[in-house]
């Protein structure tokens, strides 16, 4: 377990040592929401009506932004090979890595998300669940996005490739995380919504790291 | 037991592969053409006129086959790439290579037919049905498998990065397929319901049956002709393939 939390206590400070990278991504998710009042209009009902949508897409393409150099630096300096040759499970450290970057690309989105969404006019138990939806779904994002990342390492454009493949797998988590919402906007229960977000977290916490190490290993022969 | 794992394993080789699949391939070609002339045939002339839906509604003949074979392709190709990946075979990693483009064909035919077939019933070239929006979602991962291929130079990572990704994706497909499902319900706005098929004259069944059969067969020989493509390209140093090609 300590190497898991050194994995993460360094890939947070090479993040801390180079901020702007993270912050990108962050203003990409605020400057995205800001873009679809003005294509739209401002009418508050509609806005209102389609915010949990516009919220989760951004944050969808947010995190997708930051995936690319998830293994990407380690890989060009020869890290990752260590790490595959270190007494330490590989699987283990690749855990290590997902948490750290769901903490610097997930996590900010959760704790800005209330904020964006005061500007859609949602009430206070709206942006409750908007934020608890989002943070289950957003290390579900990391975790799915990790995979991708894995097998696009290296590969001619990786970039655009990766967003081919892990959008089509992120549409559980954008349908349940959005649907919530909506689901208490329009009175329902949201219970069944969150129970789901969080089974699938549980289920790719499980099986994304193992298959991130399989997609890693074959980058690495 | 043990003599027939042998002979099992012998056309795991390309080399022994490459003429049996050639001697398969005008087999399943003719068996293609008397089905599909035959289904045809029956979906043409022989199915009454339906009562509802008019003469517009034999497009489910290729519709209903290709979108079976959409979602079965996609199953056959995880699994030969999940057989590359455990047995480290190279003829299952190039069968799944050389279904994806067949599968992404047959989505795509689904997804056009489709469309065709609601513009006459619904009035609408596109609804954001469950089962329209999951074939589209379906579509989308053959493509992303088949980019992914492509843009990996080594052929043996592109079989195994390959591999992982449909093994992903066919876990995927139920979550997919489930959450589509409830969001089209939770949104009952606009839906048409399509669940409620009207009971089918025998023969329409019939012709439906015949036309899933040759897509079957069309689907099964297009693939080892691909493959054999595939064998050719990746064994191009060796002895056997020069001979072979002359």
């Amino acid at each position: 377990m300590n190497a898991f939390f050194a994995t993460v206590r360094r890939d947070l400070l090479l993040a801390m040592r180079r901020k702007s990278e993270v912050l990108t991504a962050v203003f990409f998710f605020v400057i995205v929401t800001s873009l679809f009042p003005l294509g739209i209009g401002p009418e508050p009902v509609l806005l209102k009506k389609i915010a949990p949508g516009i919220l989760w897409v951004a944050a969808l393409l947010a995190t997708l932004l930051g995936l690319p150099r998830l293994f990407a630096a380690d890989h060009v300096d020869g890290t990752l090979e260590q790490m595959a040759l270190s007494p330490s499970p590989l699987g283990l450290l690749v855990a290590g890595k997902i948490l750290a970057h769901w903490l610097l690309c997930g996590l900010p989105l959760v704790l800005l998300a209330p904020l964006l969404g005061l500007q859609f006019d949602l009430d206070a138990s709206a942006l409750g669940i908007l934020t608890l939806a989002l943070l289950l779904g957003t290390p579900l994002l990391s975790l799915i996005g990790a995979i991708g990342a894995a097998l696009t390492l290296g590969v001619r454009g990786g970039g655009v490739l990766l967003a081919l493949l892990v959008l089509p797998l992120y549409i559980p988590a954008l349908i349940f995380g959005a649907g919530a919402v909506e689901a208490h906007i329009a009175g329902l229960d949201v219970g069944g919504h969150l129970s789901l977000l969080a089974a699938m977290l549980v289920l790719a916490a499980f099986f994304a790291p193992w298959a991130t190490t399989a997609a890693l290993r074959i980058a690495l022969e | 037991m043990r003599k027939s794992i042998v002979h099992w394993f012998k056309f795991a080789s390309p080399q022994s592969f490459y003429p049996l699949a050639g001697r398969m391939i005008p087999w399943f070609w003719a068996a293609a053409a008397v089905f599909g002339i035959s289904g045809l045939w029956i979906s043409f002339f022989v199915a009454p006129t339906d009562a509802q839906q008019g003469e517009g509604y034999r497009i489910i003949f290729v519709h209903v086959p290709a979108s079976w074979m959409s979602m079965f392709i996609y199953m056959v190709m995880a699994f030969w790439a999940g057989l590359g990946l455990a047995l480290n075979t190279r003829v299952s990693a190039m069968m799944a290579q050389s279904l994806a483009p067949t599968g992404a064909l047959m989505a795509a035919l689904s997804l056009w037919t489709g469309a065709l077939w609601g513009k006459p019933m619904w009035g609408a070239w596109w609804v954001w049905d469950a089962r329209l929006t999951s074939e589209l979602i379906l579509f989308f991962l053959y493509l992303g498998f088949m980019a992914l291929q492509a843009a990996i130079d080594d052929p043996r990572r592109a079989d195994k990065a390959g591999a992982i990704l449909a093994l992903v994706g066919v876990v995927n497909i139920p979550i997919i397929y489930f959450s589509v499902k409830w969001w089209n319900t939770l949104h009952q706005g606009s839906t048409i319901n399509m669940n409620k098929a009207p009971s089918m004259a025998q023969t329409m069944l019939w012709g439906m049956l015949l036309m899933a059969m040759a897509f079957w067969m069309y689907s099964i020989a297009v693939a080892l002709m691909r493959v054999r493509a595939i064998i050719l390209e990746r064994e191009r140093h060796t002895e056997w393939v020069k001979h072979a090609v002359g």
